[in-house]
């Protein structure tokens, strides 16, 4: 009898490769979109210029951002000195050397306030869509109310009763944006909480908080990062906004809209210096903007209209 | 649909109480004293005066006791007296919201008028240049500080070209009712408020119109021999813009958001300025009153735009 030859098992390890994640597709997408691409390296250089304000006023400008020169006041844009490339306001300060400093209060502002929004909305929308029921109506009420009172109106009259500074003006903010991000997370948790993984996670005994932050929050986590994208930029707006009413942050801190609206009351004298600080903000938002959409193309397969 | 407008006109009641919380809480809690601002520079003012404002203010009571008492004032759009003017602080909101809805509405119309073309266009045209363009300048449209767009329009058509008109509603001196005087003080304002909106409109309808030119009935449409441009303005166009009322909410709040920072560029004489004049002063009454009746109109909006979207989309008719 012959033996019946097997054929020889090919160990499953060499057939199979690490599958393409969600992040390793939607970063190779990502790669080949040379919009938002070019929207992070600007976002990046900003926020490194920003970072590194202190070393580039020091040993690139040589100009101390609160240091003036009153015979050099409305200067226009020249490269001598290099601190005056932007041109100098009416103290004989630093544009350029202003705008570096404004931008680290403008970004922070932005990232710190997106980020409480986040927290907030995340855990308010994961809470009312997964327990449904009176927590959900008393959630939709409140979100509902929050959203039907203009909330620069809001926000504006809160800076002016209690003059908040930079840290409370960004809790502030973080307290009131958060209403978008959490109705989102709050249909997505309503669709996923009827789906198998969940239900099995329910068998099992997993408790409430843990299907709601280790089975459903990954799931909605990818986009998130897309609204939290547009919601920093949408904060730096409104922030820069307040700074022009003059509630925001208030003078000496520099801010791109406390600059601007500075600037603005002696446009006529030197109009050049309204256009910088609003470039800023223009190229922060712009930037965040488009990596939202970017990122909202690149993480969504199903995505036909791209 | 009679039973969905009356649920929806309850649901009303709840969401305003709960704006009259925030707002009353915001300002009552707030450092200072009323009445000291409200006799700031009084002469003769004796301890027994004071006590006695003390009471018609009803400041001694305790707080939800006092929210009654100003709820209930409030209800009869009694805000109380403006502490700079001396005037009813709701008369003196009313008397300049014309002038904001007058701002607002143009400012949805330019909204509409622009957006909507350039998101159908867009799609239309779907991977070309047109979009590309229409796509980025959309998001560039939306990245914009309108208070800085206002002011380079101020400097580049007031300043330089001497062209527009950079404040106010009317030229000082002009007759009232003088309309191209009046749309050349609007141009400028109710196009910066319109900006983001524009934005808006025109990526909704992009989306829209590419989902509803892959459907089956313009397949039909086309089949039947229709012209092309009946086929996308009549077929496709209807249907894409249903989720335009929708988005009309947002928008609006955006809006009347968006006056504040406008009216304040263009020196405006409406409600969203009246009202940060108001806070910078620390006027109470006014402050309260202007946004109390802001939120109302957000309010009074968003219960349109459920309606028109129920008559609409005969789908949510009944819920």
């Amino acid at each position: 009898m012959a033996t019946i030859a097997r054929p020889a098992v090919i160990a499953p390890v060499a057939l199979t490769r690490p599958s393409a994640g969600l992040w390793s597709n939607a970063w190779y997408r990502l790669r080949r979109d040379k919009l938002t691409m070019t929207a992070f390296v600007i976002l990046f250089i900003l926020i490194l210029a920003s970072v590194t304000a202190p070393l580039l006023s020091q040993f690139v400008f040589q100009f101390r951002f609160e240091e003036q020169n009153l015979l050099g006041a409305y200067g226009k844009p020249t490269l001598d000195p290099l601190a005056y490339m932007l041109g100098s306001d009416e103290l004989g300060r630093s544009q350029v050397v202003r705008l570096l400093y404004g931008g680290q209060v403008s970004l922070f502002v932005g990232f710190v306030g997106a980020f409480v929004n986040l927290t907030i909305g995340v855990v308010v929308g994961l809470t009312a869509g997964y327990l449904r029921g009176r927590v959900d109506d008393v959630i939709t009420w409140f979100i509902t109310t929050l959203n039907s009172i203009p909330l620069l109106f809001l926000l504006l009259i809160i800076s002016a009763v209690f003059s908040p500074n930079a840290l409370t003006l960004t809790l502030t903010i973080g307290l009131l944006f958060w209403t978008g991000i959490s109705l989102y997370v709050r249909g997505q948790t309503f669709a996923l909480r009827e789906r198998e993984f969940v239900v099995a996670a329910r068998t099992i005994g997993a408790t409430t908080g843990r299907i709601m932050f280790r089975h459903i929050l990954p799931n909605v986590l990818p986009l998130i990062f897309v609204l939290a994208a547009i919601d920093v930029g949408g904060i730096i707006l409104a922030e820069s906004a307040l700074s022009y009413l003059g509630l925001g942050i208030t003078p000496p801190t520099p801010s791109w809209g406390n600059m601007l609206s500075n600037a603005a009351s002696y446009f006529v004298r030197a109009w050049w210096l309204v256009v910088s600080p609003g470039a800023m903000i223009f190229l922060t938002v712009l930037s965040l903007y488009l990596i939202g959409d970017g990122l909202r193309d690149a993480l969504d397969p199903h995505l036909k209209t791209h | 649909m009679r039973t969905y407008i009356i649920r929806r006109l309850l649901y009303a009641i709840p969401t305003l109480l709960g704006i009259s919380v925030i707002v009353f809480a915001v300002t009552r809690l707030s450092p200072g004293d009323p009445i000291r601002l409200y006799t700031f520079g009084a002469q003769n003012l004796t301890a027994a005066n004071i006590q006695a404002l003390r009471d018609a203010y009803h400041l001694d009571d305790p707080l939800p006791l006092q929210y009654l008492h100003w709820l209930w004032s409030a209800l009869h759009l009694d805000f109380g007296e403006s502490i700079l003017y001396h005037r009813s602080a709701a008369t003196m909101i009313f008397e300049r919201m014309p002038n904001t809805l007058q701002l607002a509405f143009t400012a949805l119309f330019l909204q509409l008028l622009i957006g909507v073309p350039l998101g159908v266009i867009a799609a239309l045209k779907r991977g070309t240049w047109t979009d590309w363009i229409i796509r980025v300048s959309s998001v560039a449209f939306h990245a914009i500080p309108p208070f800085w767009f206002g002011l380079v329009i101020i400097i580049l058509f007031s300043v330089q070209l001497r062209a527009l008109p950079s404040q106010g509603m009317l030229t000082v001196g002009k007759d009232q009712w003088d309309i191209v005087d009046r749309i050349r003080h609007m141009i400028m304002p109710a196009f910066v408020l319109a900006l983001a909106g524009i934005a808006n409109y025109s990526r909704i309808l992009r989306t829209e119109t590419l989902d509803v030119i892959q459907q089956d009935f313009i397949r039909t449409a086309r089949a039947k021999g229709l012209r092309e441009r009946t086929v996308t303005a009549v077929h496709a166009l209807r249907n894409a813009l249903i989720p335009v009322v929708t988005a009309l909410g947002g928008i609006l709040a955006g809006l009347v958001s968006g006056a504040v920072v406008v009216e304040q560029v263009f020196t405006w004489p409406g409600l969203g300025r009246f009202t940060f004049e108001a806070a910078v002063a620390k006027d109470y009454p006014v402050i309260m009153a202007g946004v109390m009746i802001s939120s109302f109109l957000l309010v009074i909006s968003y219960l349109i735009r459920d309606l028109v979207y129920a008559l609409v989309d005969p789908r949510i008719k009944v819920s």
